[in-house]
């Protein structure tokens, strides 16, 4: 059954079944790699994607429920890894395997939107349902900081 | 080909296999710094064909010989080479060595590939750079040292002409190979490169899911599959019923695998082939399979502990014998006996295990991430037929190993699979196969018995242990001494006794259990650094002072587990980072009202580290504040790169002590996912903080040994706080209650 979205900025049909998850179309249909499978069950956040802009579960996402929708991966945030929040990690050297960080910054990303310049506590209610194995957890709260303080410097000099 | 009996982890990092499946001759060599080391330098051949190239316009590629799975090696091992050939690092790419054993030695473990890879790789560099120095000299008919390496190329300097090593290297690869016992190395106090803080080769690429891993690996065809293995350890297929699984759209076949014992130790099972994952991950939920549940169905994680207790009632097997302990227990004024449990623990990669292979008539081809690309390579020729040099290892990045990638059983299933369809192949295990089919940390009882003369002295310390130990999984005949590799430290400890004793006594299980991060010395790290901390408080004594006095005099103890390999612990070091984490954390200063200090000190892999926690308990709820670390692990090439690794294995202890257990009913593994083996996030953490000793020793591990001090140092803080000696981990909110 063919489903149609808008996909890091294009028109994008794919014709699988509609209870798809969308994790399994981006990454086995339409070979965008970069969104991860963790669980499977919404538990870890490693594919988590934007629909229509807010941070949802790819994983927990059917295909049928993005039809018309605007889908963002990590692939989309830049060409080039110039996105405020991929700079910042990488100022930051925050991956460490990586395997996790496409979610993080996805989730990053989302919490910067909602909130410009997040506190501490905003920081864990919204990224805790990102897991990193590696233990970059400090490092992903200053990337953020450091990405709201960049963020909010442009906006000042704008 | 022999065989190596398999004594310990550092052994079977040099065979490369276990059992019956080893394929490489194991080498005993002569005792020196690192049993790695000179396992590569004996491989290592002309460097322009095993470790540097040059393009014409001077750009540098330089060849990773280990396994990226965010240790760093990526970054500081191109470090080396990239010091001692004088090189700019923005002209520096990194590119993964081809699985070739006869050339590097591949496997990446035991926080051994810096330590291990330190001299060969600076011999090799500079090889390179001597041999681009001649090429000048040569080229411009001069003497060799009126030439120096700079800015990627050899400038002469009295005329000053400068050709780059680009323009040098065609002529350079094809002269002689210098001595490599003799080439001059860098001095050390030249070093631009090592020792300065550098930013992860392949972090941008991590940053923006450019990064492949193996689950991203995709060939022409290719076809993915999932497995249905027993839940029950040693269990197997019965009879199975593929129709439906069958009818699932997606699905293409349905076929069986055999187990494999020795070498791979693998489940078997049902594999479900599909042109998706998810198909593939449907159809298998549509399978229906009757198990023979095989002869572990009736273990379990209680029936584990009644076998370690009904162990613990006799006398062990004597791995070490001091003096006489029972006789000055006996007659000890103050004696404390107490006993200590931990878990089996699950590795919890973030990518699930996964393996893409292709088998021809003519070759093989996989992508694998993989600790043990040269074990992958034996594996495939093995089930293929094909002699190693046809079977292409494509070792990828990874998303954590922790020890779990060592293992081939992934691999072996995938060649099994792809033997049998001819076709490429992708075999992925999801969550619950990966917290299900893992190689787990063993688990282990611990009794201690030890007192404290009026004096303050340690009359005796005896240390009982019995465990599911790794040796008794890859040696069942019993040729193999299980306790060999469950002690580690706690077989030398750096505390003066008289009086020591260390038994063992094997419990059999069904449960695979293999190298998990630190090993042996999550468990020891706990035992020790908890039951001095229990001496020093019945001798009324501050913690740290205790371990001090205890400790002694600066002397180098001899490592019993591995008296071959001369790397003996210094006790000066361990006193070292133990005062330097008390000084961090000014220990002794007082805290808040509710908040105390607790601390450990330990050596493993080489390196000594030591960490004092700052936690608070308010009605049973745990607040960790900080833990501040010192580490000495030699020179740190790459600093930045040592307090990540400290920084991230201070979370995986974290997340073992604190969160949940692995647990065994019916012979099955309990947890599936992160719903019931759920991994510390964000807003646990606490701040944690690193100090690197300044040493000019030769560079030592740093993946795994911020782990063993930090449940005992969490601990010890507890108990400060609270009065609460917690032993058996996890700790669970009752305890603290």
């Amino acid at each position: 059954m063919a489903t149609t979205f808008i996909l890091n900025g294009k028109s994008q049909t794919v014709d699988v079944s509609p209870d798809m998850p969308l994790l399994w179309v981006l990454r086995d249909t339409l070979d965008k790699t970069g969104t991860k499978f963790g669980c499977g069950a919404g538990l870890c956040g490693a594919c988590t994607v934007h629909v229509n802009g807010e941070a949802a579960r790819s994983c927990q996402t059917a295909i049928s429920a993005v039809a018309g929708k605007k889908v963002t991966t990590i692939e989309g945030l830049s060409a080039d890894g110039s996105h405020p929040v991929q700079q910042a990690w990488i100022a930051e050297d925050v991956p460490q395997c990586g395997y996790c960080q496409s979610g993080q910054i996805m989730s990053a990303v989302a919490l910067l939107h909602k909130k410009p310049n997040p506190s501490d506590s905003d920081i864990d209610d919204f990224m805790s349902g990102n897991i990193c194995r590696c233990g970059t957890y400090q490092r992903i709260r200053k990337a953020i900081h450091r990405a709201a303080a960049t963020s909010a410097s442009k906006a000042k000099s704008a | 080909m022999t065989t190596a009996p398999v004594l310990n982890r550092r052994d079977f990092l040099k065979t490369g296999a276990a059992g019956g499946a080893a394929l490489l001759v194991a080498f005993h060599l002569p005792a020196s710094a690192h049993p790695a080391a000179e396992e590569q330098e004996k491989k290592t051949p002309n460097p322009f064909n095993a470790w540097v190239r040059i393009t014409p316009d001077n750009r540098v590629t330089l060849i990773l010989g280990k396994s990226e799975m965010g240790q760093g090696a990526m970054t500081a091992l191109p470090m080396i080479l990239a010091e001692e050939l004088y090189l700019d690092w923005k002209q520096v790419t990194v590119e993964q060595a081809p699985t070739n054993p006869a050339i590097y030695d591949h496997g990446t473990g035991g926080s051994g590939s810096v330590a291990g890879s330190w001299v060969p790789l600076r011999r090799a560099g500079a090889a390179a750079r001597e041999m681009l120095i001649t090429a000048a000299a040569q080229h411009w008919n001069v003497s060799r040292d009126t030439c120096k390496p700079q800015d990627g190329g050899v400038l002469h300097g009295a005329r000053k002409q400068f050709l780059t090593y680009g323009e040098l290297v065609a002529d350079a690869s094809k002269l002689p190979i210098p001595d490599l016992n003799t080439v001059p190395l860098k001095n050390s106090d030249d070093f631009t490169i090592v020792g300065h803080d550098r930013k992860r080769f392949e972090g941008a690429a991590k940053a923006t899911g450019a990064a492949k891993f193996g689950i991203d690996s995709r060939m022409p065809g290719m076809e993915y599959a999932v497995i249905a293995r027993c839940p029950i350890f040693g269990g197997k297929v019965a009879k199975f019923d593929a129709t439906k699984a069958k009818a699932v759209p997606g699905v293409r076949d349905v076929i069986s695998i055999d187990p494999v014992g020795e070498g791979a130790f693998t489940s078997g099972g049902i594999v479900v082939l599909a042109n998706n994952s998810w198909a593939a991950i449907q159809g298998r939920k549509a399978l229906v399979i009757t198990w023979d549940e095989g002869p572990n169905a009736n273990e379990s994680s209680a029936s584990l502990r009644q076998h370690f207790v009904e162990n613990a009632a006799t006398p062990g097997k004597i791995v070490r014998n001091e003096g006489n302990a029972d006789a000055a227990l006996n007659s000890a004024a103050k004696k404390i006996e107490v006993v200590y449990e931990l878990p089996f623990a699950p590795h919890a990669c973030m990518e699930p295990m996964n393996c893409t292979v292709h088998i021809r008539p003519d070759g093989a081809e996989a992508w694998v991430p993989t600790q043990a690309p040269q074990w992958a390579q034996q594996v495939i020729a093995k089930v293929s037929g094909l002699p190693p040099e046809k079977v292409i290892v494509h070792t990828t990045l990874m998303g954590g190993g922790f020890g779990r990638r060592y293992q081939a059983d992934f691999v072996m299933e995938a060649a099994q699979v792809a033997k049998a369809t001819g076709q490429p192949v992708q075999v992925l295990w999801t969550r619950e196969d990966d917290m299900q089919h893992d190689f787990y940390r063993p688990a282990s009882y611990h009794r201690m018995q030890g007192a404290v003369d009026p004096q303050g002295q340690l009359a005796a310390w005896k240390h009982f242990q019995s465990s599911t130990s790794i040796a008794a999984v890859w040696d069942k005949n019993g040729k193999e001494k299980p306790e060999a590799s469950e002690f580690a430290t706690a077989a030398f400890i750096p505390y003066e006794t008289p009086n020591f004793r260390v038994e063992y006594a094997l419990a059999r299980s069904g449960v695979p259990r293999a190298w998990w991060r630190s090993v042996e010395h999550s468990s020891s790290g706990f035992v020790v650094e908890t039951f001095v901390d229990e001496l020093a408080a019945a001798a009324g004594a501050d913690p740290l002072q205790f371990r001090l006095q205890r400790i002694g005099a600066d002397r180098k103890i001899p490592d019993f587990t591995n008296p071959k390999e001369n790397k003996p612990l210094d006790t000066a070091r361990l006193k070292g980072v133990l005062q330097l984490a008390a000084e961090k954390a000014e220990w002794g200063k007082p805290l808040p009202k509710g908040v105390a200090r607790g601390i450990a000190g330990y050596f493993s892999f080489e390196s000594y580290t030591a960490a004092v926690a700052e936690v608070s308990v308010n009605q049973g709820q745990l607040l960790i504040h900080r833990i501040v670390y010192a580490v000495d692990c030699g020179r740190p090439v790459n600093p930045a790169g040592v307090v990540a690794q400290v920084e991230s294995a201070a979370i995986y202890a974290l997340s073992a002590m604190l969160k949940d257990a692995i647990t065994i009913d019916r012979g099955r593994v309990q947890q599936s996912n992160f719903n019931d083996y759920d991994l510390p996030r964000i807003n646990e953490m606490p701040k944690i903080e690193v100090h690197l000793v300044a040493s000019k020793e030769d560079p030592t591990g740093i993946g795994e040994p911020g782990l063993p001090v930090v449940a005992p140092a969490v601990g010890n803080a507890i108990f400060a706080a609270t009065g609460k000696r917690l032993r058996r981990l996890p700790i669970k909110p009752a305890d603290l209650a």
